[in-house]
């Protein structure tokens, strides 16, 4: 039978996105700028998708910006503040375990001048608050946290950024990659304190090539490309309304992320009593993770090695992030794994589509794996 | 105007009584790398074929980089086909290579005549076209040791060609002349390399690519059909035999000794390639090895890999540098393939430690342990076979 694990690199659309794309390509085609009522017709369309979104986030509609996506999203928020407040300080706080669209820009602006600092994490995958308090500093202008960890799925205490950054009287601007915790946790900007937020249309059911940046009312942050008015300036470009469209027909479509949460943590639960029972298996993800991502290794076998093997069987999961394409975790290096572990490791992600049948195919699959497979 | 190609075969000029043979395999390569764009006529006299397109609006650009890849092509060149009167031949090279002398300073120009009917002989029709040149393009000057551009007019027995100047073809000898031979193909950087540099020696490739699901992936075999797609733009079609190879792989770790693993499992390719190369007609093997660049590849390596099969092993590669064979793959268009980053040969069966000065009965003793004749028997059903176009 197929198996779908790999949720957190992309999930399949839902009925409910791919109509609204339909309509988008057929009859709201128009380009939103357009004063005729085409225009008129795809400016409705796209004010209808903001709220969408605002509702979610419990902002207003201007402080949504649609984007090609997270990865855009996370490039806008990093450059974006550290162009605005380059001359109010050159620290750049961020953790050690972020996604490559925030290391690799904040590797950029460490070539540029400004002064990085990575936060350690802990066997969970988790920064503390203490390294936090002295990481920032009155020079600090922005700090960029993730929400949930794309590749183990443990919480990081973004709560926490505003009172630390309020204690130093920094000017920064407080940034949270929500990718992963988009859909599946609350995440309202306001009662997290963070003043821009990264969200991806394709990790909940809505299609590739769209993504939104919530910039808090009031935060100035320099564009990336310049062009027209659109997206109030900061992301110009006619908008990608077919995606857009599509993106805020799944966020009316999620349910409320708490009323389905115990659904996936007893898939969870399922999931590592079955690996554990397995000899030679290591659950690597924090028990306080966010059930939708499970991290487990089985040293001595090569992660690609079982992707290959489980992909034959109809099953899907990956590596770790599919943004680094099979090269090895540095994630699980910052949470101080050995190299067998990383070798070895498998990320489970899961969805509320997920069964319990999927689950199954899995650990049999696994098992197989685990027994038929020659180690090093 | 009429446009066509006009193919000057290579090194066939030396090779006396096969050189119509030759001709015609090289004429039957073009029309097959060529059909695909339209109708073709080709007309052989004095080693030069004329590609003539018969139908309307020709990819001549296409069609003179498709002959820029057809092996036993020394030079070719896009040339104008004009009535043999020598109005027609000014006006066509005014016309026809206008483009490439309104934007060139110095020019001469060349006659061949082959018709020795034709009322003016070569050095007249320089000296004419020469004139015609520059009065229609007052700019230009004559150099007759360093032009910028050489104009050729080639009167032949029915037309006069005119065009400027020639482009190196692949060289090498016509596709099948040397019959055919098995290249064993991995992934990497090396082995496509050393299978167009044989099929530029006349040889028609089958190609052996050994497999072993789920520690090598789908995509590593993808990887090698994009290879020989690349490869095959040279050599013409290519059948690939991809070996199921897990097993053997599996078995050489379980029971031999893990400084000869690599060693041991060489010489089982050497012996399935053979096998697959005897069925279809194959009469060499060809390996992308390089002296000494890994443990495999020394001199007492390389002696026991080749004490494993009775055809000779061609390397093309053993005397160059990395770098070298880098630059080549980067000409024919395989090194971006090849550093796509799938495992090829698995890494799970890689010893630390490999013996380098392997004795050829340590390793005899080694296999002594598996049984394989029945390996092989197994492997040689597990194969599939694709042709790669």
């Amino acid at each position: 039978m197929e198996a779908y694990l790999d949720n957190s690199a992309t999930t399949p659309p839902c009925p409910e996105a791919i109509a609204a794309m339909r309509e988008a390509l057929t009859t709201v085609w128009g380009n939103p700028s357009s004063l005729h009522w085409a225009g008129l017709n795809a400016e409705r369309l796209l004010a209808q998708s903001r709220e969408s979104l605002a509702e979610l986030f419990g902002c207003e509609p201007a402080e949504v910006t649609f984007t090609s996506g997270g990865t855009e999203s996370n490039n806008l928020a990093i450059f974006g503040a550290a162009n605005a407040l380059r001359r109010r300080g050159r620290r750049v706080v961020t953790s050690a375990v972020e996604h490559s669209s925030i290391a690799e820009s904040v590797k950029e602006l460490a070539s540029r001048g400004f002064e990085v600092v990575y936060l350690s994490v802990d066997r969970g995958g988790r920064v503390s608050e203490q390294e936090l308090m002295q990481a920032i500093n009155a020079e600090t202008i922005l700090v960029s946290l993730m929400a949930v960890n794309n590749e183990v799925g443990s919480l990081q205490p973004v709560e926490v950024i505003r009172r630390v950054v309020q204690y130093h009287r920094a000017p920064a601007l407080i940034h949270c990659d929500a990718v992963q915790a988009f859909g599946k946790l609350p995440m309202q900007p306001a009662r997290l304190g963070v003043d821009l937020m990264t969200v991806s249309s394709h990790k909940i059911h809505g299609p590739k090539g769209a993504g939104a940046l919530y910039v808090r009312r009031g935060v100035k942050l320099n564009p990336l490309v310049y062009g027209g008015s659109q997206e109030n300036r900061l992301r110009p470009g006619t908008e990608g309304m077919p995606a857009i469209a599509g993106f805020s027909a799944a966020v009316r479509a999620l349910p409320n992320p708490m009323a389905i949460m115990d659904y996936v943590s007893s898939l969870r639960d399922r999931l590592v009593a079955g690996a554990a029972s397995m000899e030679g298996v290591k659950l690597n993800s924090p028990p306080d993770a966010l059930p939708y991502l499970t991290n487990l290794s089985v040293p001595g076998l090569q992660s690609e090695t079982m992707l290959n093997f489980l992909s034959e069987r109809g099953i899907c999961v990956s590596s770790g992030s599919a943004c680094a394409k099979g090269k090895k975790s540095r994630v699980l290096r910052a949470m101080g794994l050995g190299d067998a572990d990383i070798a070895g490791a498998l990320r489970i992600s899961l969805s509320r589509f997920t069964t319990w049948e999927e689950i199954d195919a899995f650990l049999y699959a696994l098992n197989e794996a685990r027994l038929t497979l020659a180690r090093k | 105007m009429n446009e066509v190609l006009l193919i000057k075969s290579g090194e066939l000029a030396l090779k006396g009584q096969n050189r119509s043979g030759f001709e015609q395999q090289l004429i039957g390569t073009l029309r097959r790398r060529l059909r695909p764009l339209g109708e073709w006529q080709f007309i052989l006299a004095q080693s030069t074929i004329q590609a003539i397109p018969l139908s309307a609006g020709m990819d001549m650009e296409e069609a003179a980089r498709r002959a820029g890849r057809v092996f036993g092509i020394s030079a070719y060149a896009r040339a104008a086909r004009v009535p043999k009167d020598i109005r027609a031949i000014l006006e066509g090279c005014a016309e026809y290579l206008a483009p490439v002398l309104r934007y060139a300073q110095t020019f001469k120009v060349e006659a061949k005549r082959s018709d020795k009917t034709f009322p003016l002989k070569s050095p007249q029709i320089c000296e004419t076209a020469g004139g015609y040149l520059l009065e229609r393009f007052p700019h230009l000057r004559v150099d007759v040791h360093r032009p910028e551009v050489t104009v050729m007019v080639e009167v032949r027995e029915q037309f006069a060609f005119l065009h400027a100047d020639q482009v190196k073809g692949a060289g090498g000898l016509p596709t099948g002349s040397a019959g055919d031979a098995a290249v064993l193909i991995s992934g990497g950087i090396d082995s496509p390399a050393a299978a167009w540099m044989m099929a530029r020696r006349g040889l028609r490739l089958t190609a052996v690519h050994f497999a072993s699901p789920p520690y090598t992936s789908a995509r590593a075999e993808e990887k090698v059909h994009k290879l020989l797609r690349q490869v095959a733009k040279y050599s013409g079609r290519v059948r690939l035999h991809v070996v199921g190879f897990t097993k053997i792989q599996e078995e050489i770790r379980q029971k031999c000794p893990e400084e000869l693993f690599t060693l041991v499992m060489r010489r089982f390719m050497m012996r399935i390639a053979e096998q697959i190369a005897r069925e279809n007609n194959c009469h060499a093997l060809i390996t992308g090895e390089q002296l000494g660049q890994v443990a495999s590849q020394t001199l007492q390596a390389l002696v026991c890999t080749d004490a494993a099969t009775g055809l000779p092993v061609f390397r093309p590669l053993i005397g160059m540098d990395k770098e070298d064979t880098v630059r080549l793959a980067r000409q024919i268009g395989t090194y971006e393939i090849s550093i796509l980053p799938f495992e090829d040969c698995c890494t799970v069966f890689t010893p630390r430690h490999p013996r380098t000065r392997p004795k050829l009965h340590f390793v005899e003793q080694a296999e002594a342990a598996l049984d394989a004749d029945e390996l092989i028997r197994e492997a040689l059903e597990n194969t599939q076979s694709h042709w790669i176009e």
